[in-house]
């Protein structure tokens, strides 16, 4: 037989293959003699050499590229040159450990690429996708800089257990806990660093994350370096404004109110001054702030090499207020062992100084007597008019507002941070079997961060440790955090039975270790009694595979599993098994299709998957009985000596995994050779075994309310994204996107006896010691308002503390609060364009949220009876205390009045920009553009801001409004 | 690898509960708890590490919700903050989602845990002790017991029936068993006379620690009250008279000199008068509940936080007292009767509005100023002692339990002692009175006078039926200004929501 085959003239093939898009020799082609299963793969220096029986077909493939068949005919070379795919060049997807075309993709993902970021968006990552796909929300906490910002994906799927998204940065998961002082884990890069965000919204998608995915992942891709050597210079100047302030009394108002309120109380009427004090235009002010980056790039001794450098220094609208940054990051990407082993190797370091202002100072300046000047004159108080009793140069009143713009001056906030986040990649194609691809990846995230918030003595507020002492209180935190993966990855295409396999299994392990300590002592470092010093460490332990299987180019498969382990849990309740399925059609591809002229793209995909959560807050060994020492101020005497107490802590020793399943059936389309694509969405998420915070049966445990397994929770949504190309000419082209996401959040168990009056109550109201407006209640969306049912007049006005007994007893207690509205959106929105007529750009992009509520803390705060307090003090309140006038207010802060429809419109960006191209020998092109952030807002809601995340508007940072002006040169 | 998955805490002050035992200063740092949780809230100063979730740590202190739910429930105090919870409270409408009914609740039953552990971990280690280390541990689990008793006597009182666990329940996913009110007071009796001779003799032990005083003075309480707990006929004021008498028989108390320095920041040597106290430490003990809450909480106004209270971190502004207590005082000057430590500059005595802390007279009993007028260590967390349990106390419980029958004591012995009261108070024999002025509302409204404040009237007035019911109106109870009447199941605290949805084992109070 061998001679037979032998005889059958064979032939060996050599020759080369090349890239049509640089010339450049091409290593690990596939090269394959069609019909069989003979093939080989391209060389480092992009060599081949095959033996082939006589009028063989070679069929030369590549990812990226399109494959090219060749007729062996009686040649013995063969050079071919590879064109990159135009259809799907761009579209290769980084998912977990691995890549996949975009149009291969069985799972629901999205992919937001750097040139529809949000321009003029230079401290806050975050902020670059806001509004940019659908089923991601994306809601900044503050308008401070550098502020964090809160991201959902699908709604979240955890009660007490995190709801963030796991975070990867060029493979380093980076952990979703925030150092003290440190005031955003994403704040270590910087944007102009960043490729594209990959966001995984399935199970199917997010499974090989397993244990750390329940919320959706979010891969974020920085820069590298390509062929030529490129050096690009940004600079970005921005103005922030403060768009609205609380309508407060003015001076001259506020004492026409207390004669009115007040008629001949000389007791009250005596406390009121003669100024005019406009409080917060006196503690915000316009800010500047100034961003700068500096990259090179380029390809040195074939090593191609990203170099960046920035420096970003913004000042906030709150006085005082400033964020400088300095960052710096190194990408290499070598290729070693003649092609064989590809490292890539990232660096990214951060130095990051914040100054923080006291934010208290909001809500004091809202609550400051507009009668009083800054200053009076008084030797005791520093000279700031300070709420004393017996004259200006008495005793403090320490409960009373502190002066804002005392509190700006006299604080001393300080951090510094200073953030590593680094790895190196390592992909080995083994040499004797070249599709087998061994992966390494070794990470690190250490940060540390130093910082104090130090007040001066002779200030109202500070009364601890002693009074009016300041405080000293400095700080310290570490994290360092450790990752090793390690898979092997092998792809083969089978063409004798039309499929194409692609299998990966490997294991990782982490460690998250956090330490720290603070202490508070008065200006005088005395009275430092309470100490704290924490240390604490877990480790992720997973085995993980994948299988993708392609039949017939169209018909794809994947199956995932994962088996992680967690040092948060008992050894027998450690390992948690996460399996997932998809499966994805490529409709297009089918014969009745082909034909069609309208539907260019269609693909269709169903996604089942389960993942695990652990991510418990605040405690990492919550199955161990433990007993914790008191600290030296929480200590008991008996007879003449203090013992430290000794405490049993609360523990769960059966506290397991919580388990999401997620259904998800998805199309992919694209109509008009793809001028209109898109996708459209349907899931349901179940949380199962819920890490939830409830409480006990008392007397079986050391705590009151437990981190337990405990009740269910879902999720169910639809989310359409669309992309249009209205307009794609030479000189103008004009791309629509828009998002849509519908999602309803539920409860659906609670606790073992699953009583349905069961409630959870959260959400601290302010002003009062211990009032809350949210519970969490089966039924009902999560953190739902709970409140009286307010009766109103004919005219339609609140009747003071007139509630509906709503269960009929005849009684107006608690057991009448009942479930009104929720502060998670019902129906959210995306909306960005984008144009360009010849050198000219020009962009927006806006967002919409509908049915979520707000309660507005200020308004519930804002009542006659806050104007005046027995402690001899004044305070000032919202004028919407006029469309209640509630004068006594017993519980009118726990009236469903005070829940705004909070539903609005956001322009969040609008930008333009004009290009010189090809200027200085036609290398140089400079961009000089301009925008605005946060633009204007509709909306009803009577507070600063309808977008409050978490639902409590109690004294909010404002959001700013910024103008900036940029300049991008690349050379 | 796998062996990096069994972790332990890294913190020092954390150990598991297989080690922390093997030092022995572990017994009495753990008793130091058992006690200590009568007012602190957490295993750090201040706040932070508390063992019940609340939004304001300090409203989980024992002392302190005990306290409101003795007192703003009264005539005897209203508070101007307007809390749900609080409001509630003084209106008698409060439901079973009351959440400082919850707080207490939980705080209890916590405390008798924490008890439950002690007796069941320390026992089986006695043995392993050195002989000078036995005794004194023995003598803690004793002690361990006689807390649980006064938690389960506060839970009976409170609540009547309640979920029910000891030692031989360990800690884990159960539900507890409700016991009925008289089974828990028989309960509490046998534990109460069974470690009796295992507690230090009166005033023998270390101060702020349990004596066999303690316990006599807890079983007398429990039978003064035993009608209410074990229904109408079911009286044991024989009982309570056989405990007064052993306690007075002693010889180790006497009336101290000056009614006011009981409740000052040097209380802690008033040991003569005071039988049991829950101590406090501006320095080694802080905390926003205990006395540091009832200080601060009555303080506002034009009172002098500084200089009259040794608080010069300020008032509160929550707790005053009602027109209808401030009447039992002939004289509200304090000129007559020294025990009427009021405060009225520049408040009126009329409250048109509960939220408004100048309208009612205020309450300048609790200060954290010594006896001769020094401040306290601390100018937020006080230094002041809180008297749980008291000789002036016994008198009135001898005199009440003579007038209704119990024997074992005279009248004119019961007159004497109420006498010994009053003369302290008056300064003269002026207040004094013959045995005919001594009737049980006498009773009642002396034992306002002499203990107001002191999270008794609670307790008291439902012993004298007059709690809820139209009996006795007081300003805004029922919140209405001239009072109003309210139901007679107020009269016991409903089981909170939040326990009952989790413990199926569970019956909700009547009424509720």
């Amino acid at each position: 037989l061998l001679a037979t085959t032998a005889w059958a003239q064979s032939r060996t093939i050599t020759g080369s293959v090349k890239s049509a898009d640089d010339g450049n020799f091409l290593p690990g082609v596939n090269i394959l003699e069609k019909g069989t299963s003979n093939g080989t793969v391209t060389d480092a220096q992009g060599n081949y050499s095959i033996l082939v029986k006589e009028n063989a077909t070679l069929v030369f493939s590549f990812v990226g590229y399109a494959s090219t068949e060749v007729q062996v005919g009686n040649q013995t070379t063969i050079a071919v040159t590879l064109s990159p795919d135009v259809s799907t060049l761009e579209e290769v997807v980084v998912v977990g450990y691995g890549t996949v075309k975009k149009t291969d993709a069985s799972g629901s993902l999205a992919v937001v690429s750097s040139e529809t970021f949000n321009k003029g968006v230079v401290n806050s990552p975050q902020e670059l996708i806001m509004g940019k796909t659908a089923g991601v929300s994306v809601t900044t906490n503050s308008g401070a800089p550098g502020n964090t910002s809160t991201i959902r994906i699908r709604g979240g799927s955890s009660l007490s257990a995190s709801n963030d998204p796991l975070i990867v940065i060029d493979g380093v998961p980076v952990s979703n806990t925030n150092l003290g002082g440190s005031p955003n884990i994403l704040a270590t890069l910087n944007p102009n660093d960043i490729e594209n965000f990959t966001v995984l919204k399935d199970a199917s998608a997010t499974a090989i994350y397993g244990s750390r995915a329940s919320n959706g992942v979010i891969i974020i891709t920085t820069k590298r370096g390509g062929k030529d050597f490129k050096v690009n210079y940004s600079v970005t100047g921005t103005m922030y404004t403060a768009p609205k302030k609380v309508d407060v009394f003015s001076g001259d108002e506020y004492r026409a109110l207390m004669n009115e309120q007040f008629p001949g109380n000389n007791a009250v009427l005596k406390l009121l001054g003669t100024a005019n004090t406009d409080w917060q235009k006196e503690i915000f002010s316009t800010a500047y702030g100034q961003d700068h980056n500096l990259n090179l790039s380029g390809t040195a001794k074939k090593t191609p090499y990203r170099v960046s450098v920035g420096y970003n220094n913004t000042d906030g609208i709150l006085n005082t207020y400033n964020f400088k940054r300095t960052t710096a990051s190194i990408g290499l990407d070598p290729t070693l062992l003649d092609g064989s082993l590809k490292m890539n190797i990232n660096v990214k370091r951060m130095y990051n100084q914040n100054n923080f202002a006291d934010q208290a100072a909001i809500g004091n300046a809202i609550a400051y007597d507009p009668t009083q000047p800054v200053y009076n004159g008084n030797k005791r108080w520093r000279g700031y008019t300070t709420w004393t009793t017996g004259g200006p140069e008495g005793n403090s009143i320490n409960l009373a507002p502190g002066n804002p713009v005392a509190r700006l001056d006299m604080t001393d906030n300080t951090s510094t941070v200073k953030r590593s986040i680094g790895n190196v990649k390592f992909d080995y194609a083994l040499p004797f079997l070249k599709d087998l691809h061994a992966n390494l990846n070794l990470g690190y995230d250490y940060s540390e961060t130093k910082g104090h918030n130090n007040v001066r003595d002779s200030t109202q507020w500070i009364y601890l440790p002693t009074v009016a002492g300041g405080q000293i209180n400095p700080y310290t935190a570490t994290a360092k955090n450790q990752l090793l993966d390690f898979y092997l990855n092998y792809s083969k295409e089978l063409p004798n039975i039309n499929s194409k396999i692609d299998v990966m299994g490997g294991y990782s392990w982490s460690h998250f270790y956090s330490s720290g300590a603070d202490s508070t002592m008065n200006q005088k470092s005395e009275a430092a009694t309470r100490v704290n010093v924490y240390e604490t460490e877990y480790y992720l332990l997973s085995f993980f595979g994948r299988l993708n299987y392609t039949y017939k180019g169209k018909y794809i498969l994947t199956g995932t599993l994962r088996d992680d382990a967690t040092s948060r849990f008992a050894p027998e309740n450690r390992w948690g098994l996460f399996p997932a399925f998809a499966l994805a059609w490529k409709i297009n591809e089918e014969g009745f299709m082909k034909e069609s002229k309208t539907l260019s793209d269609l693909k269709l995909r169903l996604g089942y998957g389960i993942t695990g959560q652990q991510d418990i807050y605040g405690n990492d060994y919550p199955y161990i009985p433990t007993y914790t020492r008191s600290d030296n101020a929480a200590r008991y005497p008996f007879g003449s000596s203090f013992y430290n107490t000794l405490r049993p802590d609360g523990y769960d020793q059966n506290i397991k995994w919580e388990e999401t399943t997620t259904i998800n059936a998805g199309l992919d389309f694209g109509f008009f050779q793809n001028r209109l694509t898109g996708s459209l969405d349907v899931y349901e998420k179940k949380s199962d075994n819920l890490i939830a915070y409830i409480p006990i049966p008392v007397g079986t445990n050391f705590t009151s309310s437990l981190t337990t397994n405990v009740g269910s929770m879902k999720n169910r949504g639809i989310e359409l994204n669309l992309s249009a190309d209205i307009i794609s000419t030479d000189n103008l082209q004009w791309t629509v996107g828009y998002n849509v996401t519908y999602n309803k959040n539920e409860i659906t168990r609670l606790n073992l006896s699953n009583d349905p009056n069961f409630i959870i109550p959260l959400g601290n109201v302010g002003g009062t010691t211990s009032g809350t407006i949210q519970v969490q209640k089966v039924g009902y969306s999560r953190a739902s308002f709970y409140a009286y049912q307010q009766i109103y007049d004919t005219n339609g006005k609140p009747i003071e503390d007139a509630y509906v007994d709503r269960n009929n007893d005849g009684v107006i207690n608690t057991s009448d609060l009942y479930v009104y509205k929720k502060p998670d959106a019902t129906v959210y929105m995306g909306i960005n364009s984008r144009l360009n007529y010849k050198n000219w750009d020009f962009a927006f992009s806006g967002r919409a949220s509908f049915g979520n509520y707000v309660y507005n803390n200020v308004a519930a705060n804002s009542t006659y009876r806050t104007l005046y307090n027995s402690m001899e003090y004044l305070s000032n309140v919202s004028k919407l205390a006029n469309d209640t006038k509630f004068t006594t207010a017993l519980n009118t802060r726990f009236s469903d009045y005070y829940i705004e429809n909070a539903s609005f419109f956001r322009m969040d960006n609008i930008n333009f920009g004009y290009s010189f191209r090809e200027l200085y020998k036609e290398k140089l092109n400079v961009r000089i553009g301009a925008g605005v952030q946060n633009v204007f807002v509709i909306t009803k809601y009577k507070g600063l801001d309808p977008e409050i995340s978490g639902g409590l508007d109690n004294n909010f940072f404002p959001r700013t409004r910024s103008f900036f002006l940029s300049l991008n040169a690349t050379f | 690898c796998f062996s990096d998955l069994d972790t332990e805490p890294l913190n020092k002050r954390i150990t598991t509960s297989t080690s922390v035992y093997k030092d022995p200063a572990s017994f009495k740092q753990f008793l130091a708890k058992l006690y200590g949780a009568m007012t602190l809230t957490g295993q750090r100063g201040e706040y932070g590490q508390p063992e019940i979730n609340a939004p304001d740590e300090g409203t989980t202190s024992f002392l302190r919700t005990y306290w409101s739910a003795q007192e703003i429930t009264t005539d005897e105090c209203i508070s101007a903050w307007g809390d749900p919870g609080l409001t509630e409270f003084h209106g008698q409408n409060w439901s079973e989602q009351n959440g400082y009914v919850q707080l207490l609740y939980q705080r209890v039953f916590i405390n008798i845990a924490y008890c439950n552990e002690f007796i069941r971990e320390v026992t089986p280690r006695i043995d392993g002790l050195s002989e000078s280390e036995q005794g004194d541990v023995k003598m803690f689990v004793a002690e361990a017991r006689f807390l649980r008793a006064l938690y389960y006597s506060f839970a009976l009182d409170l609540w009547g029936n309640v979920p029910f666990v000891t030692e031989a329940d360990a800690p884990g996913a159960f539900l507890p068993k409700q016991i009925s009110r008289a089974d828990l007071f028989a309960y509490i009796q046998k534990e109460l006379e069974s470690i009796e001779p295992e507690l230090a003799a009166p005033g023998m032990n270390e101060y702020a620690r349990a004596d066999q005083a303690a316990a006599w003075m807890l079983l007398a309480k429990l039978n003064l009250n035993a009608e209410v707990y074990l229904g109408a006929g079911n009286t044991r004021y024989t009982e309570c008279l056989t405990y007064c008498n052993k306690i007075i028989s002693t010889g180790k108390y006497s009336l101290t000199g000056q009614y006011k320095d009981l409740f000052l920041a040097d209380n802690d040597r008033l040991r003569n008068e005071v039988i049991f106290p829950i101590a406090e430490d501006g320095n080694n003990g802080r905390g926003y509940g205990g006395v540091t809450f009832i200080i601060h909480a009555a303080v506002g106004g034009s009172m002098d936080a500084d200089g009259g209270f040794g608080i010069a971190s300020g008032g509160w502004s929550g707790n005053r007292m009602t027109n209808a207590f401030v009447d039992k005082f002939a004289d509200p000057s304090g000129n007559t009767d020294h025990r009427a430590i009021f405060y009225t500059n520049g408040q009126t005595l009329e409250i048109d509005h509960p939220t408004v802390f100048t309208e009612g007279y205020l309450c300048a009993k609790f200060k954290n100023l010594t006896s001769t007028g020094v401040k306290g260590q601390n100018p937020t967390f006080v230094d002041t002692d809180f008297p749980l349990f008291r000789l002036a106390d016994v008198y009135l419980m001898y005199a009440e339990a003579v007038k209704r029958g119990g024997s074992g004591g005279d009248l004119n012995t019961a007159v004497d002692y109420i006498n010994q009261l009053r003369a302290r108070a008056y300064g003269n024999a002026n207040g004094n009175i013959v045995a005919a002025d001594l009737t049980l509302p006498f009773i009642l409204d002396e034992r306002g006078r002499e203990l107001y404040w002191e999270a008794q009237r609670r307790t008291d007035l439902i012993r004298f039926g007059v709690f809820s019911g139209d009996a006795y109106l007081w300003d805004w109870k029922g919140n209405v200004k001239e009072g109003a009447s309210t139901q007679t199941h107020y009269a016991i605290f409903p089981i909170p929501a939040s326990d009952r949805a989790v413990n199926t084992n569970l019956v909700q109070n009547p009424g509720y």
